[in-house]
């Protein structure tokens, strides 16, 4: 391993307002960074059944020995006991927040205890700032937080700025962290768990050197890995952004609407990437160090319904997975209403993934008479995006028992409420965008994160056509690519680097011009091996996934290849339970 | 200019362009940058891209105390490091804040010309324009 400040790591601890940094070799040599290095930090500084809203819980955002320095190496990741699922929690981010991580000289950074009012920290390199943020609790929108913060601290332009919305103050289970107004942790509740130690914002930045041994070597290897991600990468992200991926699965049938109840309807074309970059787009931007620029944000022009020929212009970031979440699952037709919620999901600071599908099933709920409009305050009807944007600010002012549930998940809102077989979570996570087969369920079901990205069963769905192995291969098969998946978030690259970077020679020279040998044996041996650490954290936690925890929904409405069989998820899930006695514990 | 930007609104803000200047001078990191992207009150307000205008007759030379800055022929300066005292003269005179500072070698990050950003630069906002002052040599 090479000798670098990327060894370091910063531990911050709230109650005390004191931080110490300690040098950790030992832990970036064995597990290389990111997902490697946070579920061992996880381990060593989160007890056993921590509760999540404790000061003992412990937040850590590690980034990888390529951070910086490769094209695409330009996320962090995030560790910590989820409040959402109770177990553990891994979220992702782009923005600048990987480079300004490493730029700052550290690997990792661990921030634990509860500090006795609200304040938000500033690092510097080696300057750790805690600074009273109790006049900025509870202001309005998280934008705005971004925007003071900005006014107050230094690297003016070239730092990342993390903070929390009041649904992170309001411990909502399912609140966000949002990073450069754009990017988020988004999933598994990282926002409440900020919010539940008082910790508003995070801003961190620096420049330095990283002395490479062989210069030369690294110039030759940068430029072909980025050639790879100019020539194959770059038109799809580039052009339309994730929201490329809307017409293509409404046409296969893999687009959930309304709830998972239908998976066809006429508003895909009005949500398309098409249509919003023809009529809507405003800008494109990138993550530090990163050649696509996916960051899709719209420029949408709304006229103040009080004064003539007074305008407001917003700009509002759209994915994929939110146009999904907040669109078509709430059944929304127009591409107004969907941006008018994700801005309003923005300025909360919610998961727009979990919000939308728990406003999805409150829908369903108040359609089935199951709950009335005394629980939900607001008579949701699939569509009407005014009512959902009420169901939103609901959700994070809990103005009644039935927005209390509903603020910890569906999960734990149909346990009480009923409903249980349309809320759709897996593992207590509501279910990313892509209805297409038993894989993708499966694979989010069973994975890690229960993330589409944990192991990407869509893309097995949709290149098997129908055409299902065995359920018992089929698991192994997602097993393996979760377990390759955790070389790339230890790395820490992002997953739209996949192509590149699971082609492990390229990995391996990346690897050589910052020191580190490795074969792809050991590479591969890597992989699993954090992936068995992952498994071990959860059922130490009390995960043991069963086939009765799957929403029935799932099985009723049918895939792009035919309904999914419930005998085949079954088999499929004892058999993962087999392999978690056997080979994961 | 030798380097001009030629539409800044095409920047995306990854910083390709920061990370292979320091890539070329033979290491990693953001602190040797001879050029700066920012943005400018928010991603959403699009970027800044600061970068040497080699001026003919630069503020910078004018004002450093030790001669460490050499006017170049073809505009611009090159800086001989040993000259230099790290009074940082130099950035406050740059009227277009094109002159970064290395806090850790505790010298000015001044741009040779070389155009490698430019050639790095995935959205065309960089161009190297070679021609660029040689009919003043």
């Amino acid at each position: 391993m090479f000798e670098d400040k990327f060894t370091r790591v910063l531990y911050i601890d709230l109650s005390k307002k004191s931080f110490a940094i300690k040098s950790r070799p030992d832990l970036f040599e064995k597990w290389l960074g990111g997902s490697g290095v946070g579920i061992q930090l996880l381990k060593e500084e989160c007890p056993k059944d921590t509760d999540p809203f404790s000061p003992e819980n412990t937040i850590i955002f590690a980034v990888g020995p390529i951070t910086s320095l490769y094209p695409l190496a330009s996320k962090t990741v995030a560790m910590f006991k989820s409040p959402l699922t109770g177990n553990l929690g891994e979220s992702h981010a782009g923005g600048r927040s990987a480079v300004s991580i490493m730029m700052a000289g550290y690997g990792a950074i661990v921030i634990k205890g509860k500090s006795d009012i609200p304040i938000y920290l500033s690092i510097f390199d080696n300057e750790v700032r805690f600074h009273d943020a109790r006049a900025i609790w509870g202001i309005k929108d998280a934008i705005t937080v971004g925007k003071i913060i900005r006014q107050r601290e230094t690297f003016s332009g070239q730092r990342s700025i993390m903070r929390i919305g009041r649904a992170g103050e309001n411990l909502v289970s399912f609140a966000s962290l949002n990073t450069e107004t754009y990017r988020h942790f988004g999933r598994l509740g990282l926002g409440a768990v900020f919010g539940s130690k008082n910790l508003k914002a995070l801003v961190i930045a620096g420049k330095r050197t990283i002395n490479l041994t062989d210069p030369k070597a690294y110039l030759r290897v940068y430029k072909n890995i980025l050639d790879e991600t100019t020539s194959s990468l770059m038109k799809k992200y580039h052009d339309l952004g994730t929201a490329v991926n809307v017409l293509p699965l409404h046409e296969i049938g893999g687009l959930p609407i309304e709830n998972l109840n239908k998976i066809s309807y006429e508003g895909a074309a009005e949500l398309s990437g098409e249509n919003l970059a023809q009529n809507y787009l405003g800008r494109r931007i990138a993550c530090t160090g990163c050649p696509v620029a996916c960051v899709h944000i719209a420029a949408f022009r709304d006229p103040h319904e009080e004064e003539k020929y007074f305008y407001k212009t917003s700009m509002i970031g759209y994915d994929y997975e939110p146009i999904y979440s907040l669109g078509t699952m709430l059944g929304i037709k127009d591409a107004k209403g969907f941006l008018k919620l994700m801005d309003r999901t923005e300025k909360l600071g919610l998961d727009a993934m979990s919000s939308g599908v728990a406003l999805a099933w409150a829908t369903e709920m108040l359609n089935k008479n199951i709950v009335t409009e005394s629980e939900t305050l607001v008579k949701f009807s699939f569509g009407d995006w005014e009512k959902y944007i009420e169901g939103l600010e609901n959700i994070v002012l809990m103005p009644n028992d039935f927005y209390k549930a509903l603020s910890r998940g569906t999960s734990y809102a149909s346990e009480i409420y009923g409903g249980k077989d349309f809320a759709l979570n897996f593992g207590k996570n509501e279910m990313p965008g892509y209805h297409t087969g038993a894989a993708t369920h499966l694979g989010w079901f069973l994975g890690a994160r229960h993330s589409h990205l944990d192991n990407a069963g869509y893309s097995m769905d949709q290149s098997l056509k129908g055409d299902y192995p065995e359920p018992e291969k089929l698991v192994d098969n997602l097993i393996e690519e979760e377990a390759n998946r955790q070389i790339l978030s230890s790395l820490v690259v992002c997953f739209f680097a996949r192509a590149i970077y699971l082609n492990f020679d390229n990995t391996i020279n990346c690897l050589k011009t910052v020191g580190i040998d490795l074969t792809k044996e050991e590479l591969k041996e890597l992989g699993m091996e954090i992936y068995r650490q992952k498994m071990s954290y959860k059922t130490q936690e009390g995960w043991l996934p069963s086939h009765l925890d799957l929403p029935k929904r799932i099985f009723e409405t049918p895939a792009p290849f035919g309904k999914i069989s419930e005998d085949y998820m079954k088999k499929a899930i004892d058999h993962f339970r087999d392999r978690l006695e056997k080979d994961f514990r | 200019m030798r380097i001009e930007i030629i539409d800044p609104d095409r920047c995306v803000g990854c910083e390709i362009c920061m990370l292979a200047c320091v890539r070329r001078q033979g290491f990693a990191g953001l602190a040797k940058s001879k050029i700066a992207v920012h943005s400018s009150g928010g991603m959403e307000k699009g970027f800044t891209v600061l970068v040497c205008r080699a001026c003919s007759d630069p503020p910078c030379a004018a004002v450093c105390p030790t001669n460490a800055l050499e006017v170049r022929k073809d505009g611009g300066v090159n800086l001989i490091s040993e000259k230099c005292i790290g009074c940082k003269n130099c950035v406050e005179a740059c009227t277009v804040n094109s002159i970064f500072w290395d806090n850790e070698a505790n010298k000015p990050n001044i741009c040779i010309y070389c155009g490698f950003c430019a050639m790095n630069c995935p959205h065309h906002v960089l161009y190297f324009n070679k021609e660029w002052g040689k009919e003043n040599v």
